[in-house]
């Protein structure tokens, strides 16, 4: 008995060398594209520094306004110079990358977690229920929901960080249903799906442990790219003045000084380097979910 | 296939109450109404008289009688009155949307004419140095954020360089009419257009590179290639005319980009079109003009798809649906 337990032991272990794990898979994609290295270690530094920041810059002096010190450019002591209240941009700009970076990571995963739901919900039990959820889901999807995302935030009482995210998840996950369903579609129809129905699992336990582990690498896929949908959604409601709420700084909180000519022309050290790292980051994300994507689709690896 | 339009028109009717209806909810949960509006600045008004206005307004009414009213009303492009600018929805979206559409039409065509040269290009020369730039190009259009991108054109074109006005859609010393006022308009309508065009090439560009390179080993082709037909001619006389035609109905589906994309452009370059009007409305919190934006928006959006439906339909009949 003993014997077959270290048998079966050792067979699982070589199928794993043989199918090396997700993660693995994506650290051989990335180490063969230069650009996505960059891209990683480039993301790293900027997140390191954002989410350290707090370590050796004093909050509550960035929140102090110091009327002596107003518009000042660039310099030794404020490296990026300081905005309309005397407040030093560059301290902001790390606290507003991190405040940024963690709503889109809350949206991302919380949006995954509707999109997720509703895909395999839908794609699971089919027929109908695949009937309904697919035509009220092609109409949310027409919804301007820009629009409505910017009504809600007015709208809704007792604003603040929480109901910013809930909001902007409630429209940031429909891509994702639909992508996730047409997967799980194809997937009910397997052998494992039909045996454990045999076996009496319930439909909840099937859908999230058997089911969804077998999605998990287009999942993954999916939000590293959404990541940076949304981290730019959020840094363009804070630019019009529709996004998290004054007091907590926002990389698009630091841009909105660019509506105003003569801050645009004159004070460019207030919003230029966070509209700069803005774009930064995105093309970073970016080119580190192609690489991930590449790895989950064997076809268009390059390692 | 005229089954076909009609059922994909009548579903259109469904989605239309239903937009209607979600927004009509939205309008009952913003604060005022056209009482609260009518009486700003007023202390002297009673409870009472409040009252009787709000009994003649019908406010009183159930929800289904006022909706039914709203839309009616809707229906025939009236949208009740503004409170902060006590005038008409309707005077205040005239000339706007002119403006609007103005942009949008033009943001379309300045996006083919780059996007469908390249993307030829991209498909027809695979692997060579061209289709890298062009990749790489679609690729920073992909992942740049429109409103930074924007920003960026505004500050390096119209502050640095000086080259283009910084806002607004005329001058307003030229007259009306005349080839100043023309050459005016466009200047002013140059870097919007631009800023948005650049970035929305993305999609079309992506499809025609990929479809011309699935193209490319069909046997049509092949059998073109085999009679004589020469290469120049292989393209434009059969694989461009299985290319192109799809983009042509992606047309409907581009609206709900250039609407949600009108609201940062014309913020940016205060372009006084709807996008700006809905941001100065919502921070005004003048809530009338607020939903007849969305519910117009929302409309274009659902009439949009139901065309490049149908026109995907005429073009492909193979998503024809039964």
């Amino acid at each position: 008995m003993t014997h077959q337990i270290i048998d079966e032991k050792k067979l699982i272990a070589q199928e794993k060398l043989n199918n090396p794990s997700l993660m693995r898979t994506i650290w051989r994609e990335i180490k063969n594209d230069k650009m996505a290295l960059g891209s990683l270690i480039l993301f790293t530094i900027i997140v390191l520094t954002a989410y350290l920041s707090p370590l050796f810059i004093d909050q509550t002096a960035l929140t102090r306004v110091n009327f002596l010190n107003v518009w000042k450019p660039p310099s030794l002591d404020n490296w990026l110079g300081t905005d309309d209240g005397g407040r030093d941009v560059f301290g902001q700009l790390m606290i507003g990358t991190r405040n940024s970076l963690t709503i889109g990571v809350c949206v991302t995963v919380l949006s995954g977690l509707f999109g997720l739901t509703y895909g395999l919900i839908s794609g699971y039990y089919g027929g109908t229920v695949d009937n309904v959820l697919m035509r009220i889901l092609e109409f949310l999807m027409v919804l301007p929901s820009l629009m409505f995302i910017i009504v809600f935030v007015v709208i809704v009482p007792n604003y603040n960080v929480v109901t910013f995210i809930l909001i902007m998840s409630a429209f940031a996950w429909f891509g994702k249903a639909r992508l996730i369903r047409s997967k799980a579609i194809s997937e009910r129809e397997r052998d494992y799906i039909n045996a454990s129905k045999t076996l009496g699992t319930p439909g909840w336990k099937i859908m999230f442990f058997e089911m969804f582990p077998n999605l998990s690498s287009l999942v993954i896929v999916n939000m590293t790219l959404t990541l940076a949908n949304n981290i730019g959604l959020e840094t363009g409601l804070s630019f019009l003045g529709f996004g998290l709420p004054a007091g907590t700084p926002s990389l698009g909180t630091l841009i909105s000084f660019a509506t105003n000519p003569d801050i645009v022309k004159n004070k460019w050290w207030a919003w230029l380097p966070a509209a700069l790292l803005i774009l930064v980051m995105m093309l970073c994300i970016n080119y580190i979910g192609q690489a991930v994507k590449r790895a989950s689709d064997a076809r268009q690896r390059l390692a | 296939m005229f089954k076909f339009i009609l059922r994909r028109s009548l579903i259109m009717i469904p989605q239309l109450i239903l937009l209607s209806l979600i927004i009509f909810m939205l309008a009952k949960a913003m604060p005022g109404d056209a009482v609260t509006g009518a009486f700003q600045g007023n202390p002297d008004a009673t409870p009472e008289q409040i009252e009787k206005i709000r009994e003649k307004f019908g406010l009183n009414d159930p929800w289904y009688v006022q909706y039914g009213r709203w839309i009616g009303k809707a229906v025939q492009g009236d949208f009740g009155m503004s409170y902060m600018h006590q005038q008409p929805v309707t005077n205040l979206l005239g000339g706007r949307v002119e403006n609007t559409v103005l942009l949008s039409l033009f943001t379309l065509v300045v996006t083919y004419l780059i996007a469908i040269p390249l993307g030829i290009v991209a498909g027809r020369w695979t692997d060579t140095w061209a289709d890298k730039m062009i990749v790489t190009y679609n690729y920073f259009a992909f992942a740049t954020p429109l409103f930074v991108f924007a920003l960026l054109m505004l500050y390096v074109f119209a502050f640095v360089l000086g080259w283009f006005p910084s806002g607004g859609s005329v001058d307003i010393r030229t007259e009306v009419g005349t080839w100043d006022y023309v050459v005016d308009k466009a200047k002013h309508l140059f870097l919007p257009v631009m800023s948005s065009a650049l970035l929305a090439t993305y999609g079309t560009v992506q499809y025609l590179r990929n479809d011309i390179i699935d193209q490319k080993i069909n046997d049509y082709v092949k059998t073109a290639r085999a009679k004589g037909v020469p290469e120049g001619k292989v393209y434009t006389r059969h694989i461009l005319r299985n290319s192109l035609l799809p983009i042509a109905a992606f047309l409907g589906y581009e609206i709900t980009g250039l609407i949600s994309g009108s609201v940062f452009i014309e913020w940016i370059y205060s372009y006084p079109g709807l996008g700006q009007l809905f941001i100065q409305s919502i921070n005004l919190r003048d809530f009338t003009v607020v939903t007849a934006l969305v519910m117009i928006s929302g409309a274009a959006v659902i009439i949009g798809t139901m065309l490049s439906d149908i026109i995907l339909s005429i073009v492909d009949p193979r998503i024809r649906i039964e």
